[in-house]
């Protein structure tokens, strides 16, 4: 006996070595690139006009919204179709309080990210409870942000489908979260966010939490079957999900100072975000920034084709939708030929 | 006292009865075998113990403590840990990482530890040469040996194991039949076990059931039930047939 052990020791130890050194190879890369993340997004700022910074801007609420539907939807594998109802109830909970409390919309962000993690947990766990799995699920959550729309419409506390407008403010007001047009905070701070939210599922990724969510997306049965409870880890990666996006919503009303029922509820809402998760890759922690950065210029630049056609296109003026048209054709051809997204083929490809 | 005992069973699925009235128990450090025909309910048996499903009606105990419609995760912390017929491996995570998230699972804190103890319960199995390979492109094989060792990492006082020689070939269920007589012998191991294969449910079983049409057939000793008319006429004739 004492010999056998003797001759696995060294096998042990060689064994052990290799996963360790995998993995720790791409903890680093992920700092790096976060590193990277953030000397980028503190330098664009200078670079980029500020039309071009908008739409930069337009990236980092889109990967927000990514990285939170990724959570849940990649990483916990419950599919999200209803991610609206959380962006929304960021943004509504935080214009709400500032316009009728008068609440600064820091605080106001942290009570709707707040409100959406309670949200979230609890049809999650109705849902959960009662067994609702796969497409119907992701169809219970269509319905849930639904009908926060439809309620938000219908409700005169929360102007129906006028929405609210937040007030301007002179010059920079760090307090209530609001710059002069052209200023870079808003860009800055959107950075921040940014790499708070990918610090943040780096480390629920790394955690012991994190190992058992992703070993109950793959298997339920045999993740119970070793001592794990399902529920609970289900219901915590949503309540991350929920609360980064929340965030996101508060970033949009600060942005764009305005929002209203079809903004925050809208199900375009929802396909940003599942768009932009599957064209970077689904599961994988960069990519709902790589698809980002592919999406919200895109459909920038839709936008602006749809106001401003080129002659031989001059049918699409005051056409809405194509951006839905075009959104569709990416998906399909995203699902085809890129099966695992952008940053899930790059990895796959690394690793042969 | 019995360490497992499973009290008038019975279960049904859209009015058809997978489970009625099954009773059966298990002591201390005993490998109990169960036979029976495909459909005889015997994964529905270990659905129930195990708390994947409630049953409609009876009781099961584990070391006197009533655990009837217990949650499985639950269970598998208090020691009754099963594998499944059809392998379950976490697919996108490496052999080494479904062996260690259920040593995490166990309670080891420690990522180090883990991690060690992960790797000599793949050494003792023999999987050393797949430890890195993403799970869901094992063979069948490997995938099987996967599931006991994940379920070794638990500790297991009770280990319900279904249909685990399946998909191995005859070289490959020795070391496998070794493994589970040397838990019994060193650490008091308990087993349930499903099985087709009449040699290792004969090495093994101290006592022998056999389930036919969602009820308890026959139980006794391997011999006895082996030998029971109604035995070799609802599940051994058919294979003895073939086998000559």
């Amino acid at each position: 006996m004492s010999t056998s052990t003797a001759a696995q020791a060294p096998s042990v130890s060689r064994r052990t070595s290799t996963p360790m050194a995998a993995s720790t190879v791409s903890m680093r890369w992920n700092w790096f690139l976060l590193a990277l993340t953030a000397v980028v997004g503190a330098l664009l700022p200078f670079i980029l006009t500020p039309a071009e910074l908008s739409v930069a801007m337009r990236v980092i609420i889109f990967a927000l919204m990514g990285i939170g539907w990724n959570m849940m939807s990649g990483f916990g594998g419950m599919f999200s179709f209803g991610h609206a109802a959380y962006f929304g109830i960021g943004a509504y909970t935080t214009a709400f309080l500032l316009l009728d409390v008068g609440m600064s919309p820091w605080l106001g962000m942290i009570v709707g990210m707040a409100v959406a993690t309670a949200a979230a947990v609890g049809i999650s766990y109705l849902a959960l409870r009662y067994k609702v799995k796969g497409a119907y699920y992701a169809l219970s959550t269509f319905a849930f942000a639904e009908m926060l729309r439809l309620f938000v419409m219908g409700n005169d506390g929360l102007h129906r489908t006028l929405g609210f407008t937040v007030p301007v403010l002179q010059g920079d007001n760090w307090g209530m979260f609001q710059f002069s047009a052209d200023s870079p905070n808003y860009f800055w701070i959107g950075t921040g966010f940014l790499l708070v939210a990918l610090i943040v599922s780096m480390v629920f990724l790394r955690s012991r939490a994190g190992r058992f969510t992703i070993a109950t997306r793959d298997d339920e049965m045999a993740a119970a079957a070793i001592g794990i409870p399902v529920l609970r880890h289900k219901l915590t990666v949503t309540a991350i999900s929920a609360a980064i996006t929340a965030a996101a919503g508060t970033l949009y009303l600060q942005f764009y100072m305005f929002v209203d029922p079809e903004i925050a509820f809208g199900h375009a809402v929802s396909n940003n975000a599942i768009i932009t998760a599957v064209l970077g890759g689904v599961g994988m922690l960069w990519g709902p920034l790589v698809g980002a950065i592919i999406v919200a210029p895109l459909s920038d630049l839709v936008a602006a084709l749809l106001r401003n056609p080129p002659e031989w296109l001059a049918l699409l003026s005051g056409q809405s939708g194509l951006d839905i048209v075009i959104y569709a054709v990416i998906l399909i051809a995203c699902v085809l030929v890129l099966p695992k997204g952008i940053v899930g083929t790059i990895v796959t490809r690394s690793r042969k | 006292m019995s360490l497992l005992t499973i009290d008038s069973i019975a279960k049904s699925f859209h009015g058809i009865h997978a489970l009625k009235d099954v009773s059966m128990h298990v002591d201390e450090s005993e490998i109990l075998g169960i036979i029976g025909a495909n459909g005889a309910g015997k994964t529905t048996l270990f659905n129930c113990i195990t708390g994947a499903f409630a049953p409609d009606s009876g009781r099961v105990h584990l070391d006197g403590k009533d655990v009837t419609g217990a949650k499985t995760h639950r269970l598998a912390k208090s020691g009754l840990v099963r594998t499944f017929q059809l392998m379950r491996p976490f697919g996108t995570m490496t052999l080494f990482e479904n062996i260690t998230v259920a040593v995490q699972s166990r309670g080891v804190r420690s990522e180090s530890r883990a991690r060690e103890k992960a790797m000599q319960l793949i050494v003792r199995t023999g999987l050393e040469d797949w430890a890195e390979k993403i799970s869901a492109s094992l063979p069948t094989a490997v995938q099987k040996r996967l599931e006991l060792t994940r379920a070794l990492a638990l500790s297991p006082r009770v280990l319900l194991l279904d249909e685990v020689l399946a998909g191995l070939v005859p070289t490959e269920r020795g070391p496998v039949l070794d493994l589970i007589e040397e838990l019994r012998r060193e650490e008091g191991v308990t087993f349930i076990f499903i099985e087709h294969i009449m040699a290792a449910v004969r090495r093994l079983s101290d006592r022998l059931i056999m389930m036919d049409q969602g009820s308890v057939l026959a139980q006794g000793a391997v011999e006895e039930v082996m030998a029971d008319p109604r035995v070799i006429q609802a599940y051994l004739g058919k294979e003895y047939d073939d086998a000559t």
